[in-house]
């Protein structure tokens, strides 16, 4: 059997093994630009916060994406359901590039621009609003653009804790030295992220102050 | 003609991490006055500036806007009374030039209508043709984007003018152009302006007197022609370097 003929037979558990990932994905991604653009804006203007929450945020970033599974494992709510705990996981290592990004972006907005819109008695939310969020918008979308593919590819390794989604197909073929299976899960999965990081990349440089 | 100042500085010094960027100012503006700030890069004139419209607060003294100390104004609606100019980049790149003259008036919560009229008016009385208020800040040259941050500062017809090297970054004959129109504007306008320059001929040119500062300090306030005719060291020093370049 071609890999042709695999995909075909089952592409209707690969379609709705890719929707069962893009919601994985879709609803970390959401969880964590809702917390951490908000937590990034803060840090923006609380100087003393900046050091700590993205110390935070990197930690988390680093430690290994099985180990945090388990680690969320006995949280009441989260550990009853793994698509709960894939979500909250991957909601995680989403936060540092959304927090950074945001940051850097306000950050990066013109200083002579930030003053202008000052001295012409603006208060902080209008100048926030007006000036510093559209002028740092791409630099946030590329934060959110970094995160989504970062998400698609390790929410394959949330099938390992039976979450669902395109690591089904990548863990019953290697449990089964079956490369057609394995790569029924992963050429989806890389077609994904390919996908997501042009679009995301479009909608950057659209939205890039010119 | 004996008015009460509209602008004071009592004593007026100003520290920023510890080193002090203005000390012991003492200066009274008068209304419909234009008071040039002269000095060299670093001597303290921008952060004068900026000491008015409370964009930094004083570490000692007080400086009194309508006789009302800036740690007392609250700090918006100050500003909103105050026009404020600065080098070309001021100007808000995603925002049309409509849309950058109409700030103040918009933020103060104007009709569209009166706005939009407004907006008319204003690219009129700087020279504009009314089709630039469609256009981006990066679609003018200088001379026009100096244009609309001139506009700006005058949308909400405030009392005050703060401009901060504003033609510095011009060709020489877009920044007379530009003096010029400034000089017929203040004719009608009768604002009172504080200018900040280091070009003594711009600032011979525009102010009706010029503070020279060095370090920190004001050294000497003086009309136009007491200062191509003062012997002091530092304003001789400056009138030198400047006729040394005439013919």
């Amino acid at each position: 059997m071609t890999f042709w003929q695999f995909i075909t037979q089952n592409r209707l558990q690969i379609l709705s093994l890719t929707a069962e990932h893009l919601r994985i994905v879709g609803i970390s991604i959401f969880l964590a630009a809702v917390v951490g653009i908000p937590l990034g804006i803060l840090i923006s203007r609380r100087p003393f916060l900046d050091k700590p929450v993205l110390g935070i945020a990197n930690i988390i970033q680093t430690m290994p994406s099985l180990a945090l599974f388990g680690f969320l494992l006995p949280v009441p709510w989260i550990g009853a359901r793994a698509d709960r705990l894939a979500i909250l996981a991957l909601a995680l290592y989403a936060l540092l590039p959304l927090i950074r990004n945001t940051y850097t972006g306000i950050k990066g907005v013109d200083r002579s621009i930030v003053e202008a819109a000052r001295g012409m008695g603006m208060t902080d939310r209008q100048l926030l609003w007006q000036v510093e969020l559209p002028l740092s918008l791409n630099v946030i979308i590329a934060g959110i653009r970094v995160a989504t593919v970062i998400s698609v590819g390790l929410a394959t390794i949330a099938a390992a804790i039976g979450a669902g989604g395109l690591g089904e197909f990548i863990f019953r073929g290697l449990a089964m030295v079956n490369n057609q299976e394995i790569l029924a899960g992963a050429v989806p999965a890389a077609l994904l992220a390919l996908t997501a990081d042009f679009s995301l990349g479009r909608l950057e440089k659209w939205l890039a102050p010119r | 003609m004996p008015t009460d100042p509209v602008i004071e500085f009592k004593n007026v010094s100003f520290a920023l991490n510890g080193g002090a960027l203005v000390s012991g100012l003492n200066l009274a503006i008068h209304p419909g006055e234009t008071v040039v700030f002269l000095g060299r890069t670093g001597s303290g004139k921008t952060t004068t500036l900026k000491l008015i419209n409370n964009l930094h607060s004083p570490t000692q003294g007080d400086v009194l806007v309508k006789t009302r100390s800036t740690r007392d104004w609250d700090p918006i609606a100050l500003r909103r009374m105050i026009g404020y100019v600065i080098q070309e980049i001021g100007l808000f790149p995603h925002f049309t030039v409509a849309r950058n003259i109409g700030l103040v008036p918009t933020l103060e919560n104007w009709p569209a209508e009166r706005v939009h009229q407004r907006i008319q008016e204003l690219l009129r009385l700087v020279g504009l043709d009314p089709q630039f208020a469609v256009r981006y800040p990066r679609e003018l040259s200088g001379g026009q984007r100096q244009r609309v941050g001139v506009a700006r500062a005058l949308a909400a017809d405030p009392p005050f003018l703060l401009m901060d090297e504003p033609f510095g970054a011009l060709d020489p004959i877009t920044r007379m152009d530009l003096q010029n129109q400034f000089l017929s504007l203040q004719q009608r306008l009768a604002k009172t302006v504080v200018f900040v320059t280091h070009d003594l001929h711009e600032a011979l040119r525009l102010g009706t007197r010029i503070a020279l500062m060095e370090a920190g300090k004001l050294v000497t306030v003086l009309t136009p022609q007491q200062f191509m005719k003062s012997d002091q060291q530092l304003v001789k020093a400056y009138v030198e370097a400047f006729t040394a370049g005439q013919p």
